[in-house]
Parts: C-alpha cells; sequence; structure tokens
C-alpha cells in the first residue's frame, strides 16, 4: 500500500512570515489531557512548555495507611491502559519488601498477563493513534474510510490482547486475578489453548503491521539520546531486570532514585523526571530495542532487520515501527509461554508480613515504571513512590520539540500544530499516568 | 430521540480519572465501527483530533469533578447536552481520588508535590451528580462495554436501557459460584454491591471488592456488622468501604461509623 502524502492541513490563513499566532487547543490522540505552548519570534523559539492540566489524584498521599497488598489494585487505578504495569511493579515491590519468591510458572504466568496488554495498548497506539498522523487522517475512524482492512485488523489485535487479559485476568482493563505472592486464581492448559490459533494470526498480523508502518515517510530528524530502559541477561524485558542507559548506567533497580530525580515544574501537574547528571532521557520502546534488540525471539528479529532497524535507532519518528516489533514480540513470547504452561502447584506463594522497604521496576508500554514502598511491621504502607514512564518522558519530550520544530518552522501554522502533535504522540504519552495531554498554542511575537 | 436520518451527536469528556472508561468504549472492537457510523463523534478528544462544538444530543463524562475549571467545565457540558451519562466510578461516586474528602487536601498535595503552590485543587472528589443533573449513569471501575453498547443501542431506538441493577449476589448465583461469604466467612462486599460486573472475583475465588458501587436498597450498616462478627478490624472494615465508591453515601455511611 501506498501511503498517503504526509499531513498536508488547511490553510489557516496566518503566515509564518514575521510574527503570528497559532492556538490549538487540544492536543488529541493522547491518554489523558494536556498542552504544548510555543512562541515564536520569527523563526526563532523563544518559549515552549508542555502544560500538564491533568487534575492531580494524590495517590501516593492517600496509599499511606492501606495495606501493602491493597496497592495492587489501588494503583492500577492511576491508568486504564496500563493497569497490568502498575500491578505488576507494585506486585514486585511488595514482594521484594517481604522476600517473597515467586514460582517460575507465576512468574510465566504474569509474563503472559504482561504480553496481552502490550498487544492491547500497542495495537490502540500504533493504528488509533499515531498512524493517523502519518496518513493524514484526524483519527481512525477517518482512516477507516480508505484503510477499512488495516483499521479491522487492529481491532483484531487488540481484542486479541484483550482477550488474553480476559482469560487470565476477568477482565480487559483493572484485572482482578493479580496479587502479592502470585495470583488469586490461575487458568488451566485448557483455558489457554484457544488463544493459540489467533496468537499466531496476531504474530503475522504483527509483522504485517510493522512492513506498513515502515513504508510511513519520516522526517529526517534524530538526536543522541540516552536511553534508559531495563536490562535483563536472558530475556526482552518485561518484569523484571537491571537498569541500563546507552551512556553506560547499569543499576540494581534499589539504586534508582539515586541517579534519577523528580522535578516539579510549575506548568505541569506532572512531575519531569531527569538523570542528575546529565538531564533528560528517554524511556519506551526505542530504549528497549536499542538497548535489548539480541534478547528479541526469532520472527521479532526478522522483522526489525526486514524494517532495516539497527540499533541505535534514533529517529523518535520510527518509534512507531519499534513499537511494532514489540508487537509480535509480544504475540511470539505468549506463543512460547502458553506452549510451556504448567499450572503452578500453588498459585500465591505463602508470606509474612513484615516492615521493611521494596522497590521495583517493570516496562510499561510506555517505558519504564519505577514503584518504591515502604511498610510498617503491621502491612501498612507508610510512604511509596510511584515514577510512571510518561513523567520520565516528558522533560525528553519538551527537549525533541526544541530540536524538531525549527526544521519546519517555514510550513503553515496549522501544519506546525500538527507536526509538534506528532512529534509528542511519538512517545505514546499517558498523562493520566504522569499526572498521577493536549493543548497545542503556537504563539508567533512581534 | 429520532430513530432514522439524524445521527445523534456525541460527546465524551474526561474529568480527574484514569481513562480506562473512555479506553472500554474503544474495547468495543467487534461494534466500534458500527457504532462510531450510526452516532456523530463531534468530540472524543482521545481518539480524534476533530474537536467539534456542542450542543451535543448525547454527552458521556467520565472523571470527577476535582478542581475549580473542571467544577465550571462539568456546567458547561451540561448546559450543551441533552442527555448526560456518567461513566464509571469516578463520575459517578468521586473514584478512588475521593479518599482526600475525608483528609486535609493541603497536607496531600504536600505530600506529592514538591511546590504545592503550583497545584490548583478543591479539598474534594466529587461525583457528576453533585454538581449537575445526570440522565443516567453507568457503574464500575471500569464500566462495562456490553452496557455501553446498550446504553447506545437503547437511546438509538428510543426504547430505556435496561441495565443491572439488584446486588451482585444475584449474577453470582446465576453463574454457580459458592458463596464466600457464607461457605469461607471472606469479607465480600458482594450484597452490598450492584450487579454488572459478571462477579468475575467471586468466580476466582476473590471477595468481592465493591468497585460497581453500591445497589440502591444495598444496607452496607449491617454488612459490616457480618463482617466485624467475622472478625475484622475496625480500620480494615473502613478500608473495605473507603476504595473506588468510597463517596458513595450508603458505603460512605458504613465507613464513617467504624469511625465512631
Amino acid at each position: 500500500m501506498k501511503p498517503a502524502a504526509p499531513p498536508v492541513a488547511a490553510q489557516s490563513g496566518q503566515a509564518h512570515a514575521g510574527s503570528a499566532r497559532v492556538t490549538v487547543e487540544t492536543i488529541a490522540r493522547i491518554e489523558g489531557e494536556g498542552a504544548l505552548h510555543v512562541r515564536l519570534k520569527g523563526e526563532r523559539i523563544q518559549d515552549l512548555r508542555l502544560e500538564i492540566p491533568e487534575p492531580p489524584r494524590l495517590f501516593e498521599a492517600f496509599l499511606r495507611g492501606r495495606r501493602a497488598e491493597e496497592a495492587v489494585d489501588i494503583t492500577a487505578r492511576i491508568c486504564g491502559i496500563c493497569p497490568v504495569a502498575y500491578q505488576m511493579s507494585a506486585a514486585h515491590a511488595i514482594e521484594r519488601a517481604w522476600g517473597i519468591a515467586i514460582d517460575p510458572q507465576v512468574r510465566a504466568l504474569r509474563r503472559l498477563l504482561y504480553c496481552a496488554e502490550w498487544i492491547e495498548s500497542h495495537a490502540l497506539h500504533i493504528y488509533f493513534l499515531h498512524a493517523p498522523d502519518f496518513l493524514g487522517y484526524q483519527d481512525a475512524f477517518e482512516m477507516a474510510a480508505k484503510y477499512r482492512p488495516e483499521v479491522e485488523r487492529a481491532l483484531r489485535l487488540k481484542k486479541l490482547g484483550n482477550t488474553i487479559m480476559r482469560v487470565l485476568g476477568g477482565r480487559e482493563i483493572h484485572p482482578v486475578s493479580l496479587r502479592v505472592g502470585g495470583f488469586h486464581h490461575v487458568p488451566s492448559k485448557r483455558d489457554l489453548q484457544p488463544l493459540l490459533e489467533e496468537l499466531k494470526w496476531g504474530l503475522e498480523a504483527a509483522c504485517e503491521t510493522a512492513r506498513l508502518v515502515n513504508t510511513f515517510p519520516f522526517p529526517n530528524f534524530q538526536l543522541d539520546y540516552e536511553f534508559v530502559a531495563l536490562w535483563h541477561p536472558d530475556e526482552y524485558p518485561l518484569n523484571e531486570g537491571r537498569i541500563a542507559s546507552s551512556l553506560g548506567l547499569d543499576l540494581d533497580v534499589e539504586a534508582f532514585e539515586e541517579h534519577f530525580l523528580e522535578q516539579h515544574v510549575r506548568h505541569s501537574n506532572a512531575l519531569h523526571s531527569v538523570l542528575r547528571e546529565r538531564g533528560s532521557y528517554h524511556v519506551g520502546p526505542l530504549a528497549r530495542f536499542n538497548l535489548n534488540c539480541g534478547k528479541l525471539p526469532p520472527r521479532a528479529r526478522e522483522v526489525a532487520r526486514e524494517c532495516g532497524l539497527e540499533p541505535p535507532v534514533r529517529n523518535p519518528f520510527r518509534s512507531i515501527v519499534v513499537r511494532a516489533v514489540e508487537l509480535a514480540f509480544a504475540c511470539e513470547e505468549s506463543l512460547r509461554l502458553i506452549g510451556g504452561y504448567e499450572p503452578p502447584a500453588r498459585p500465591c506463594a505463602p508470606y509474612q508480613r513484615r516492615a521493611g522497604t521494596g522497590v521495583a521496576a517493570t516496562e510499561a508500554p510506555r517505558g519504564l515504571l519505577f514503584h518504591r514502598y515502604t511498610i510498617d511491621e503491621t502491612g501498612l504502607i507508610l510512604s511509596s513512590k510511584i515514577v510512571p514512564p510518561t513523567a520520565q518522558n516528558l522533560k525528553r519530550i519538551e527537549d525533541d520539540l526544541w530540536g524538531y520544530l525549527p526544521q519546519i518552522l517555514d510550513a503553515p501554522v496549522e501544519e506546525i500544530t500538527w507536526r509538534a502533535e506528532q512529534a509528542i504522540r511519538n512517545y505514546d504519552p499517558c498523562i493520566s499516568c504522569a499526572t498521577h495531554f493536549l493543548k497545542v498554542r503556537v504563539t508567533h511575537e512581534e | 430521540m429520532k430513530p432514522d436520518k439524524h445521527r445523534p451527536t456525541v460527546g465524551i469528556f474526561k474529568f480527574a480519572s484514569c481513562d480506562g472508561c473512555q479506553l472500554t468504549l474503544l474495547d468495543c472492537e467487534d461494534d466500534l465501527l458500527a457504532v462510531a457510523g450510526a452516532v456523530d463523534i463531534r468530540y472524543f478528544p482521545e481518539a480524534s483530533r476533530n474537536i467539534g462544538k456542542g450542543p451535543f444530543d448525547i454527552a458521556f463524562v467520565e472523571g470527577s469533578i476535582t478542581t475549580h475549571h473542571d467544577a465550571d467545565r462539568i456546567q458547561q457540558i451540561r448546559r450543551q447536552a441533552r442527555i448526560l451519562i456518567a461513566l464509571g466510578a469516578c463520575a459517578t461516586a468521586g473514584g478512588i481520588q475521593a479518599l482526600r474528602n475525608w483528609h486535609d487536601s493541603g497536607e496531600y498535595v504536600r505530600q506529592v508535590y514538591a511546590k504545592p503552590d503550583y497545584i490548583s485543587t478543591l479539598k474534594t472528589s466529587t461525583p457528576v451528580a453533585e454538581h449537575v443533573p445526570i440522565d443516567y449513569e453507568l457503574r464500575g471501575c471500569p464500566v462495562q462495554k456490553t452496557h455501553f453498547l446498550e446504553i447506545v443501542c437503547a437511546l438509538l431506538t428510543g426504547r430505556r436501557p435496561q441495565l443491572p441493577l439488584a446486588s451482585l449476589c444475584i449474577e453470582c448465583k446465576r453463574k454457580g459460584n459458592t458463596c464466600l461469604l457464607v461457605a469461607s466467612s471472606e469479607p465480600c462486599l458482594g450484597p452490598a454491591t450492584q450487579a454488572g460486573c459478571g462477579a468475575i472475583c467471586p468466580a476466582m475465588g476473590r471477595a468481592c471488592y465493591g468497585c460497581f458501587g453500591p445497589h440502591e436498597n444495598a444496607n452496607a450498616p449491617a454488612l459490616a456488622k457480618r463482617f466485624r462478627e467475622d472478625g475484622m478490624s475496625e480500620p480494615d472494615l473502613q478500608r473495605a468501604f473507603r476504595t473506588y465508591n468510597a463517596w458513595a453515601w450508603q458505603f460512605r455511611k458504613a465507613s464513617e461509623e467504624v469511625e465512631t
């Protein structure tokens, strides 16, 4: 299929020459709400701010005094798009605090549940939130007029992720089976068998997806990012690993807060994370791929090669291709996990509550998600810290726009706006997570 | 609503929430394109760049009211909407963020943010119905996609939506689950909780945690008494009723009786 020309928006009538003002009220197709304000003078950016007006929900405050076990379900409510990520980081952190060892089959099942979330979330972002930018549509509904088979493929992929989620977790959003120590309930082998056929289709469909999005027109733009992701010696990272970066960071998760800092800036109800030494950094599919692509299973690796992805991939617009490769990975990995599944003898390990602190980081679809809990001797939470992936990427997104917008400032204002949104959507930002986005306003000054 | 020709205009609005209820709409994979064809989606920023203006035949509202700005915004949406539907536990009961309603919200903000002066928020998180009249509500954290499809079909064909209003126990019995409360004294909120989820927790041997909120005739204090007799501590009792629908009055009453 031949992609349509890159989006050319209707002329706004406001010339770029000299000074003008561009205002876009709402940045769409992201999870949550935010705004971008850009002030231009001639062809120079005077000021640029990602504004996050999403109301604060104050999770870390009301988690105090709750039972540590409750954090699994409560923190899921930070994000309806990646609840499993929150459940996993919370469960792992508390298990670490209490010294609970997890049965290998429970671990495999958790990995399968996480794959389900990746499939659903990646299919949603690739086709519904990001592809319309490359093809010049306002949304996937409009896109469906010309790309009906592709949109139907997206829905079937999404449904595949959701079906696995429902089999393992009872429902698609805020599943109810995961708990500290393991699961409330585990499926039988027979429960999982019917998923295999659709997963085989899903793997092919994901590879098709990668080939399709690889034909999109990509702006010629790349930066020297510091990529940060989990790293695991044997597997593409999901639930555990060390924290690694492309500039040589190699940390136990315990050391996260020594190296990463959250800053509070006036224009955002989401905190901005930075590396203490070096400022903004990049988490998400590009970071995971660049640090772990050798661990991809054969089909995912093959389609990555076919799409010409060689680490380091430094063009953030190509994240859509990497996301499709990860979609293939998640299907392929699910097939492997179901193939090797034996129901664990005990769905949940016995444990004793005790005082302590536990941390964990897992890979949400959007990137690294860090949790820390300090728990008293009766098992109540004394304090917690949650660092979602979008909070880590916010400063990075602002920095990308500082670099990218000067390339397109001679375009009509409407197009600058759309391109800026597209650049923001490279990160699949989830503002609901980050505040625990988007209006664009570009102002040209006299 | 006129059945033909006129495609009703729809807006989907977000307040303080996790986006899960809006995502539930997109999770109607088999019916999504049909629904999108039967209505005129004018405002759905999570899915579309087309940011249309009201008035709307149907406004779906996700999330609770937690800021001055949002308190104004919900009034504007009500003025523009013929039918307003509250979507999910945040919109119908204030959500998990309503836990601030029993605490000093200023202290909460200081706990989370280094520079509390930058944050503007109300002292409470309240359901949409505390601000404007609503026409329908869909319960759940998150809502059920079948309920969403039911309400859309009902409005399109001009009939009353049929949504479950009984207690979860009815649904749970129909599924043939063993009663956790009776058989193993598990603190199951099912008797006080509205049906609709399919009793997924009891089906997994897990006590219901009330994410669909209290049903109309729920006697939450009586259930609390039963939990107490089964040996639950007062703080645990309070926590049990203070989760995703904590501010719904029946659960609120049960949890406040614990305090005294």
